[in-house]
Order: C-alpha cells, then sequence, then structure tokens
C-alpha cells in the first residue's frame, strides 16, 4: 500500500505515500524558509517580532515587515511554484527533462510582449499580464510549429526552442536599445528577473491569475493520471490526448508569462524543480505537486541568496538561479552521457 | 575527368566572384555611418590619400573597423568549419558552443583581475578560456551533436549568470570591459589590434595547410591510416587552431555568436564536402556576413548602433532551426 486515498463527501484523491512524506517534510521547510526572509533586510528582526507585525502591530519596523517583506517573500513562494508547475507540464509534454518554458524560448518571447506593451502602451500591471501571456503564447506556438515534422522529438524541440530563445533575445535587446533611457534602464534591470521592490500593488493580477491557472490544473488532474499511463490507455478511457495537452500546454505558458510580467524571466526553476522534485517523491513521470513545492523552495530559496550574496548590494535572483541552473544542466547532461 | 576539371574551374570563379563581392562590400561598409562616405571617394581615398577630413576618417576609423570585421569573420567562420569537420557535426559552432563565451569571460575576469591591459595578455586570456570551454562541453556533450549545442548553452548561460554578478559587484572595473558582454565592433578600432589580426591570419594559413588531411580524416579513421594521415596530429592541430581562432576573435570583437554556423552551410553549397574548399569559401564570406552585419549594425537604429551580435543572432537564429530541421533527425 504505497497510497492514500482523501475522501470527504463525493470527493476524493489519491495521493502517493511518498508524496505524503514530502509534504510533511518540504512545507516546514518552506515556512522556515519565509519566516527567514521575512527576518532578513537591512536591519534583522527577531522572529518574535514578525510574528508580532503579522498581526498587525503598528510601528515603523513593523510597516516594512508587512509591506516590503511580506509581498516579496509571498512572490516568491507563489511563483516558484508557478514556474516549477510550468517546467513540470512543459517537461511530461516534450517528454524531455530539458523541454522546460525557460530554455525553449518562452520566458523570452513573455519578456517581449512585456517589453512592447511598456514601449507602446502605458505599461500597467494588467496590460503587463496581458503582452507577456500573448507573447508567451507566440513563443509556444513558433517552437511547436517549428518543430513540426519528423515526429515531435525531445531534443530536436529543445534546441529550435534555444533558436528561437537567441532570436528573441536578440530582438529584446534591440527593443531596449531603441527605448527611452528610462524605459530601458528599468527594462535591464528586469531582464535578469528580479523579485526587488516587489510590492503588493504588483501582486494582485499576477495572484489570482496563478490562482485560476493552478484550479484548472486541479480539474484536469485526473485526465492527466491516466493520460501517464500512455496514450492508449488514456484514449480507452476516454482522454482526448491532443486536447488535453493543449490545454495543459496554455496552462503553463500562462504560469511562466504571468511570473515573466512581473518580475522577468527567471532562469532554470523551471528546469531544475520538476526534476528534484520527481526524485524526491520517487514518483514515475513528473508529478505537479513536488515540483511546485521544489518551486517555491528554489525560489524562495535563491531569492534569500540573492540577497545575502553581496550585501547590502541586492542580486537579481535570476542571476542566481541562472548560475546554479546552468551548472545543474551540465551535471544533467554528463549524468545521462554516462547512463548511456 | 572532364567533369572534374568543369567543376574545378566552376568552383574557382565562383571563389573570385565572392572575393569582387568582398571587396564592394568592404567599400561600401567604409562609407557608411553617421558620415556617409560615396564609394567613389573611398576607393579614391584608399589608393591615394590626401589631408581631406574624408580621408581621414576613411583611414583612421573606417578602415580598421572593416578590418577588424573582415578578421573576426574569417576567423569565427573557418573556426566553425574545422569544429563542424572534425565533430562531424552540422550544428556545432564556437559561439554556439560556449567556446566564445569561454574566451570573453576569462578577458572580463582577467581584466577585472589586473592581469589584461596588453592585446598579448588579452590574447593569452581568450585561448585559455577557450581550451577550458572546449574540454568542458566536449567531455560532457560529445556523444550527440545536440547534446553538444545544449551543453554549450548551458556552459554559455551559467557564465553570463557570473559576468552579470560581478559586473554588479564591481560595478566601475565592469563598465569598462562591458565590450564583452556582448559583440560589437563599435570603439574598438582604436585599440591595438596588430597582434590578433596577425594571430589570425597566421592561423587562417595554418588551417588552409591542414585541409586537405583533415579532408582524409573526415573519411573516417581507417581511410585516413591507409591514405598517411596521422589522425591524432591532425585532430590536436584542428583543436588547436579552433582555439586560437576562436580565441583570438573574441579579443578582439567580443563574443559574436552564429557566424561560424551560417557560414559553414553556405560554403558548404559551394564547395561540396570538399574540406580545403570548404574553408577557402569560408575565409571569404565570413568577412562578407561579419561586413554586411556591421553595416546593419549602423543602419537599424535611428539614434546611434546596434551591437553586430544582435545582428548575428537575428540572421543566425533562422540558420540554427533550418540546420536542425535538416539535419536533427539523423543525429537522433
Amino acid at each position: 500500500m504505497n497510497a492514500v486515498v482523501l475522501r470527504r463527501g463525493g470527493l476524493s484523491v489519491r495521493v502517493g505515500r511518498r508524496t505524503l512524506v514530502l509534504l510533511a517534510v518540504l512545507v516546514p521547510v518552506l515556512a522556515g524558509l519565509a519566516l527567514l526572509g521575512l527576518c532578513h533586510g537591512a536591519t534583522w528582526a527577531s522572529p518574535a517580532k514578525v510574528v508580532e507585525a503579522l498581526g498587525g502591530a503598528r510601528g515603523g519596523a513593523n510597516v516594512v515587515i508587512r509591506e516590503w517583506r511580506l509581498p516579496r517573500v509571498l512572490a516568491g513562494l507563489v511563483f516558484g511554484a508557478a514556474l516549477g508547475v510550468a517546467g513540470a507540464i512543459f517537461q511530461n509534454v516534450t517528454r524531455n527533462p530539458m523541454g522546460s518554458p525557460d530554455i525553449i524560448g518562452l520566458d523570452a518571447g513573455a519578456y517581449t510582449g512585456a517589453l512592447a506593451v511598456i514601449t507602446l502602451l502605458a505599461g500597467t500591471s494588467a496590460q503587463l499580464t496581458v503582452g507577456s501571456v500573448v507573447g508567451g503564447v507566440l513563443a509556444a506556438a513558433a517552437v511547436y510549429l517549428l518543430s513540426l515534422g519528423g515526429g515531435l522529438s525531445g531534443l530536436r524541440l529543445v534546441v529550435i526552442g534555444i533558436a528561437v530563445n537567441a532570436i528573441l533575445t536578440a530582438l529584446n535587446s534591440w527593443i531596449v536599445l531603441r527605448a527611452e533611457l528610462e524605459v530601458a534602464i528599468a527594462a535591464v534591470g528586469w531582464s535578469a528577473g528580479s523579485l526587488n521592490g516587489v510590492g503588493w500593488g504588483d501582486l494582485g493580477i499576477p495572484f489570482a491569475v496563478i490562482a485560476v491557472l493552478f484550479v484548472l490544473l486541479a480539474l484536469l488532474s485526473r485526465a492527466l493520471h491516466q493520460a501517464a499511463l500512455g496514450t492508449a490507455v488514456a484514449v480507452t478511457t476516454g482522454v482526448r490526448v491532443e486536447r488535453l495537452r493543449l490545454q495543459l500546454v496554455l496552462i503553463g505558458v500562462g504560469c511562466t508569462a504571468t511570473v515573466t510580467a512581473v518580475a522577468g524571466p527567471i532562469a532554470f526553476i523551471a528546469l531544475a524543480a520538476p526534476q528534484i522534485g520527481r526524485r524526491l517523491a520517487r514518483a514515475p513521470g513528473i508529478p505537479l505537486l513536488p515540483a511546485a513545492l521544489t518551486g517555491a523552495l528554489l525560489l524562495q530559496g535563491a531569492d534569500l541568496l540573492a540577497q545575502v550574496l553581496l550585501a547590502p548590494v541586492a542580486l537579481p535572483v535570476g542571476v542566481v538561479s541562472t548560475a546554479i541552473g546552468g551548472c545543474y544542466l551540465i551535471w544533467l547532461l554528463a549524468r545521462e552521457v554516462r547512463r548511456t | 575527368m572532364t567533369a572534374t576539371r568543369r567543376r574545378q574551374g566552376g568552383r574557382v570563379a565562383l571563389l573570385a566572384a565572392a572575393l569582387v563581392l568582398l571587396a564592394g562590400v568592404a567599400v561600401v561598409s567604409i562609407g557608411v555611418g553617421a558620415h556617409a562616405i560615396p564609394p567613389a571617394e573611398v576607393v579614391r581615398a584608399l589608393l591615394d590619400r590626401d589631408a581631406s577630413s574624408d580621408h581621414v576618417v576613411v583611414w583612421d576609423i573606417r578602415a580598421p573597423r572593416a578590418l577588424l570585421a573582415a578578421g573576426a569573420g574569417a576567423a569565427l567562420a573557418v573556426a566553425g568549419v574545422l569544429i563542424q569537420v572534425l565533430s562531424r557535426n552540422p550544428l556545432a559552432e564556437p559561439g554556439v558552443l560556449g567556446v566564445t563565451a569561454g574566451s570573453g569571460f576569462a578577458i572580463a575576469v582577467g581584466s577585472a583581475l589586473g592581469f589584461a591591459g596588453s592585446a598579448a595578455a588579452e590574447l593569452g586570456l581568450a585561448a585559455v578560456g577557450a581550451v577550458a570551454a572546449v574540454a568542458l562541453v566536449y567531455a560532457v556533450g560529445r556523444r550527440s551533436p545536440l547534446r553538444l549545442v545544449l551543453t554549450g548553452v548551458a556552459l554559455s548561460s551559467v557564465l553570463a549568470g557570473v559576468t552579470l554578478g560581478l559586473r554588479l559587484l564591481l560595478p566601475d572595473v565592469f563598465d569598462q570591459f562591458r565590450f564583452w558582454s556582448v559583440g560589437s565592433l563599435a570603439g574598438r578600432e582604436q585599440s591595438a589590434m596588430g597582434l590578433p589580426l596577425l594571430v589570425i591570419a597566421v592561423a587562417l594559413v595554418g588551417a588552409l595547410l591542414l585541409g586537405r588531411q583533415l579532408d582524409a580524416v573526415a573519411l573516417g579513421e581507417a581511410v585516413a591510416h591507409t591514405l598517411g594521415a596521422n589522425v591524432a596530429v591532425v585532430r590536436g592541430l584542428t583543436l588547436l587552431l579552433i582555439t586560437v581562432l576562436a580565441g583570438a576573435a573574441t579579443a578582439v570583437a567580443g563574443p559574436i555568436l552564429f557566424v561560424g554556423l551560417i557560414v559553414p552551410h553556405l560554403a558548404r553549397r559551394a564547395a561540396g564536402a570538399s574540406v580545403p574548399w570548404l574553408l577557402a569559401y569560408a575565409a571569404v564570406l565570413g568577412p562578407i556576413l561579419l561586413l554586411v552585419s556591421d553595416i546593419g549594425s549602423r543602419v537599424l537604429l535611428p539614434t546611434g548602433e546596434v551591437p553586430v551580435a544582435i545582428v548575428t543572432a537575428f540572421l543566425g537564429g533562422p540558420v540554427l532551426i533550418w540546420a536542425v530541421r535538416r539535419y536533427g533527425e539523423a543525429a537522433l
């Protein structure tokens, strides 16, 4: 018996035992990291002080914790989970551990969309989200269409994604060079992927979008489990595989683009989180819940590291995630070489 | 026999045509800029210099820049041919494989630590970075063409992340070396480039001399032995040339991607499978491509310049997609 079935009323959820253990371990670790994020800053606040501030106490230091540090920590957790889920979706669909949205150019596409909105329109939070999603969807469609013919083989799709990524990155640089100086400076800081200066005002719409996407994903989870058993089984149990794939990809693009709209392209979280989560959960396929938790852990951890590493300079979190994630990718490739 | 001779004649004619095109592009490139100079005046300035301001611009700024573009273009293109022939991987390229990024990173870090300053020191740093990158990428990714590309991309992004971190840590130091963060020819015509260009020229001649041996090696190890080629020596020399060419190009122009990918694919149309011809065409087409990209980099923005590496990425991305679609399956 390695699975537990939770029942409540007419609903039942089947959860692997290993996943439950993982939850019991990861959730306290995440809570610890979040607390650390709330304590750390220009001045160190004791955990007791943090609890007091969250309870609504008045006073300058409490306002700093509630208005500055709390949104940043929440952004780290939620965005990390969203990136982890997006990575898991894309790695499932492409059946390749390297088929994550940042490698195949979706981040760059979402960034192009956001830049277009900033330079052409007013660049409000809602416009940014829409622009990023449109950019991400177009990039995904381009990669998909270009990889068609001769089957959607994993590595081929990844390398075509890299090429699309290169073109879009060049386009982004060009847009930034053409833009007004103020826009250019903001865009360059943003291009590394950063949670610096994220406030409550930036988070309302993105959190709502991510919540909706997660609910949609939960509704698809049964079909997803059946699809994981193989296309033939899925079809006989009434799952329309092609439509499911399209829905999944759209949810994945939505998650990636929403994060990019607020924080810029944060590389490699989506690549590493699903694989680490899968190993921790020892699950077949690439399970979504461990990917989400690992993503939250990685992003929040990387953001803390980015703040501490060269203090008092707060690095963009994307710098840390890129350096660590790139090493991870090389290790992943080296391991596969040894195995084959 | 006559068919072969006719083909040989066709290749010579095509190469001559490419050389004429190269001369034309160079003249246009020297004429284009904030102050446009008509082609006839450019030619007059090059043949018979007088003291007019146009001639000063041509001799002191535009011609050195064109020479720089031509040298870097030839080096990158020939390095691309060598790496593709050696690894039998049509997707290989010094930029995509992270060799260029390795050189650029080594120069930036070396400069920050105070090692650089002279052209020789920069060349040395570039070579060290290129060797390290080649060794790492080849060790991890040699099993499959696509995997090699992925390893190179991963290495490039790690180095980019570290460089960005260092820039934020030491903004003053790294601002002086931001040229190397993105490949550009602007402003480099003033730096000392005699030594790097000489190194590139020597390495190009070396590559052309090695072409026949490489042709034999490309046919497979057994065939190469019977043809009298020492496979290990040829491979070692080729790796050395790749490192020197990619390193020297990066030292003068910064990391420029995709030139080494595009040009061999173009050259293969004319040269077929012959490695010596492939190298000869690459040595002429590479400069043409980089000169055209450099013209583009000056024309694309009304207010200033686009780094030439952005232009080559625009051109090179589609070529990579085409190459993957054409050759990718065979490699899987």
